[in-house]
């Protein structure tokens, strides 16, 4: 299916073909990064503005070095070294942005719909790096693109995602894809943090983790969010791990070859047993190698970037 | 020699006389006559309502006018006029403004202000507690004789028991109804949006309708145990209509607005993140919409009130998150309502203009909205057929936070009168 989007701003609007496209051309980028010369001049002479108001480090990096194998390039900016701290507003600061002559913004913001009210004003392609606790689309677009190396079609296949679903703008994002590629999706964590409400998102509710990891084909693992809950929502971090930490005997109520994932930073110790974090079973690294080609693939479909010139590749 | 107005051939609504029919209401000396002599006649002034409703003035015992202090969003002035377009006579202005009207100065200055400025009747509410900060209570026997009709914190509602209880008490000395935005805060901290499927879908933060229900009830429980009038603001939900419904069969001594956006919108008007959504108390479910319906027409909410809200466009123009909570409603509260309760409701224009008349007049001890003889000339005309866009043409409000822009609603003031002067016609402020 060919890519007409300017934006990426959550998973929630796409079809189906339109994620299986960004998979198509996240794998023709994959296997351009085993080459030895690893770059491509798709982007070269575009200046991409990675504008990060919130910490991150995984995401950050990954969408400087997809910008910057698509030789473009890339120019990332902080909250406390922007002009928020001078009371500049969001729209302010991005319009200013556009007027230096970038050609993308990549945005991270603690605000939900901020990525949504940048492209509704700016004429140029804006890509969601996270907002707030809504979507993170190119994490579940990685992850949806790991799941399907390792079991193929996730048409039927049980996803568990465990945690804090409450705040987290992966498992939303991740629930939409799911779903949309037919695996059967449940949510599990304490009850405070993952409320009957998601089962209107069309994923099963489950506060026993045995019930969740049965039988599952994979499960993605959540941070605690210390950040963005309150003090109220469960009594300790140790109280958690002990219901809900994944160690090596829980994981043995998944299938045999099922695999572990997380998106990072991960809490040693407390979500995941240490050793499984390490073990055969865990793609967590994968995940992150695999976040740079297919962040690649929605850098390049937003731009205009066409499936068959990819495919007969100039270098 | 006296003045006279004829208002002829429009079908006057005056619910409060049970009255209506097509014929001339009479106006002299800026009060309601029954009858003029012949030579009052020949000199009067005519205006012709044929095929038009004349109503008495609406009385609206809820909006913000921003003054003193936050005039870049709206002033008394500008509020009035908004007033004036929505077809209202009288108005009551909340205390949240900068510094808050808890004391007899700022109410004097609002007094001033509105004397100079204002287009309609306007009262002023005084603060609860001093700053309202729910601590301590504010100087209510001199706010009293500085003028206002009410007490309230508005937006920030008192959360100590204690503090609320002993205004209770304190007021009745005074005949003042409390008037009270019901949120519990620590259900409510940073919320946004009603907490629900779209709140989950949209990753905001949710505001429980139980964080409603909660001061509801405890609000009934204080009046009941005090005898004190408390008047329940802008109410959202499904449950606090029931926790009312059970108040008003105990003959508690409770009253409860309703506003035209909780009954015409829903949450998922929040879909694309809308700023123009987002108010507090928030819009919340189709079934909570229903509920308020059902409790204004069996009596259980008793009036309906704008909670008129005006911020700037730059102010509301930014993440969700950040933006202000609130909207406008004078200018589009007659039309609104009247699609929703005349229309989907299949209530009466008479039952309608009722909640926006004499009932919120009575609430606050008004004798306004009704045209009785002898009554103040506080007239409103409309067309219930014409329509109408929401634009910057036919709002007069200094912002333009609403909903419904550039939407077209049905339901026009051709008139509005007040003392028996004409003070907005075909769209404009009369001066």
């Amino acid at each position: 299916m060919d890519w007409t989007r300017k934006d990426l701003i959550g998973i929630e609007p796409l079809e189906k073909a339109e994620i299986e496209t960004i998979f198509h051309v996240a794998g023709a980028f994959k296997r351009i990064l085993k080459r030895s010369v690893k770059k491509v001049p798709v982007l070269r002479g575009k200046t991409i503005v990675n504008l990060f108001l919130e910490p991150s480090t995984r995401t950050r990096l990954a969408f400087e070095m997809a910008a910057t194998r698509l030789s473009a390039d890339v120019i990332s900016m902080n909250a406390d070294a922007s002009s928020f701290v001078k009371g500049e507003t969001l729209k302010d600061t991005a319009k200013n942005i556009r007027a230096l002559n970038a050609d993308m913004i990549i945005l991270r913001h603690s605000a939900p719909g901020s990525a949504l009210y940048l492209s509704k004003f700016l004429d140029i392609p804006v890509i969601n790096a996270g907002d707030g606790s809504h979507e993170h689309p190119t994490q579940a677009l990685l992850d949806g693109f790991t799941l399907i190396e390792h079991l193929g079609d996730l048409k039927g296949r049980k996803i568990t995602i465990l945690g804090d679903i409450l705040f987290s703008r992966v498992a939303r994002s991740n629930i939409f894809s799911l779903t949309k590629l037919g695996a059967e999706v449940t949510v599990a964590g304490p009850a405070t943090l993952v409320p009957k409400t998601f089962e209107s998102m069309g994923v099963k509710v489950v506060h026993d983790l045995k019930t969740a990891l049965n039988d599952a084909d994979a499960v993605m693992l959540l941070r605690i969010q210390h950040e963005r809950q309150s003090s109220t929502h469960f009594p300790s971090i140790g109280e958690y791990t002990s219901i809900f930490g994944l160690d090596k005997r829980r994981a043995a109520w998944l299938k045999p070859n099922a695999i572990i994932m997380h998106p990072g930073p991960i809490n040693r110790g407390v979500e995941i047993d240490s050793e499984l974090a390490d073990s055969e079973q865990s793609v967590i690294l994968e995940q992150v190698s695999n976040g740079i080609a297919v962040r690649m693939a929605v850098l390049f479909l937003c731009t205009g970037g066409s499936i068959s010139a990819l495919e007969s590749p100039a270098e | 020699m006296s003045t006279t107005r004829i208002i002829r051939n429009g079908r006057i609504i005056d619910p409060k006389n049970a009255r209506d029919e097509v014929t001339d209401l009479f106006i002299k000396d800026g009060k309601i006559v029954s009858s003029l002599t012949k030579e009052e006649l020949d000199t009067a002034t005519t205006t012709d309502a044929s095929g038009k409703i004349v109503t008495p003035g609406l009385v609206d015992v809820h909006v913000h006018l921003r003054e003193p202090g936050q005039t870049h969003k709206e002033t008394i002035e500008t509020g009035s006029w908004a007033a004036a377009a929505g077809g209202f006579t009288t108005i009551v202005c909340m205390p949240n403004t900068s510094p808050p009207a808890d004391t007899a100065g700022t109410i004097q200055y609002i007094n001033d202000a509105v004397a100079r400025s204002a287009v309609v009747n306007v009262y002023p509410t005084g603060c609860i507690t001093q700053g309202r900060l729910g601590e301590k209570l504010a100087p209510i026997g001199s706010l009293k004789r500085a003028g206002v009709v009410a007490i309230t914190d508005d937006g920030d509602c008192v959360q100590n028991n204690e503090i609320m209880r002993r205004a209770l008490e304190y007021c009745q000395m005074f005949d003042l109804p409390i008037m009270d935005h019901c949120q519990d805060m620590a259900l409510t901290q940073n919320a946004v949006m009603n907490e629900g499927e779209w709140s989950i879908r949209l990753g905001l933060k949710g505001w429980p309708a139980a964080a409603e229900d909660i001061i509801v009830a405890r609000n009934a429980l204080l009046s009941e145990m005090t005898g004190a009038h408390v008047h329940m603001q802008h109410i959202s939900s499904a449950g606090a209509v029931e926790v009312m419904r059970r108040a008003k069969q105990r003959n508690v001594n409770v009253t409860a607005e309703a506003t035209p956006h909780h009954l015409a919108l829903t949450e998922a008007g929040i879909k694309d993140y809308n700023t123009n959504f987002k108010m507090n108390p928030p819009l919340r479910t189709e079934k909570d919409r229903q509920a308020l319906i059902e409790g204004l027409k069996d009596g259980t909410l008793d009036i309906v009130a704008t909670d008129h809200a005006p911020h700037t466009t730059y102010e509301k123009d930014r993440e969700f998150d950040y933006a202000p909570f609130g909207i406008l409603g004078s200018e589009t509260c007659f039309a609104v309502t009247q699609q929703i309760l005349c229309g989907e409701a299949g209530m009466s224009i008479n039952e309608v203009v009722a909640l926006l008349t004499y009932k919120p007049a009575e609430l606050i001890k008004l004798d306004s909205g009704t045209l009785s003889e002898g009554a103040t000339a506080d007239v409103a005309i409309f067309d219930l057929e014409d329509t109408w866009e929401v634009n910057e043409q036919t709002l007069l409000s200094k912002s333009h936070n609403t909903p419904w822009w550039g939407e077209t609603l049905t339901g026009k003031t051709v008139e509005t009168i007040v003392g028996g002067k004409t003070v907005f016609q075909d769209g404009k402020i009369v001066d």
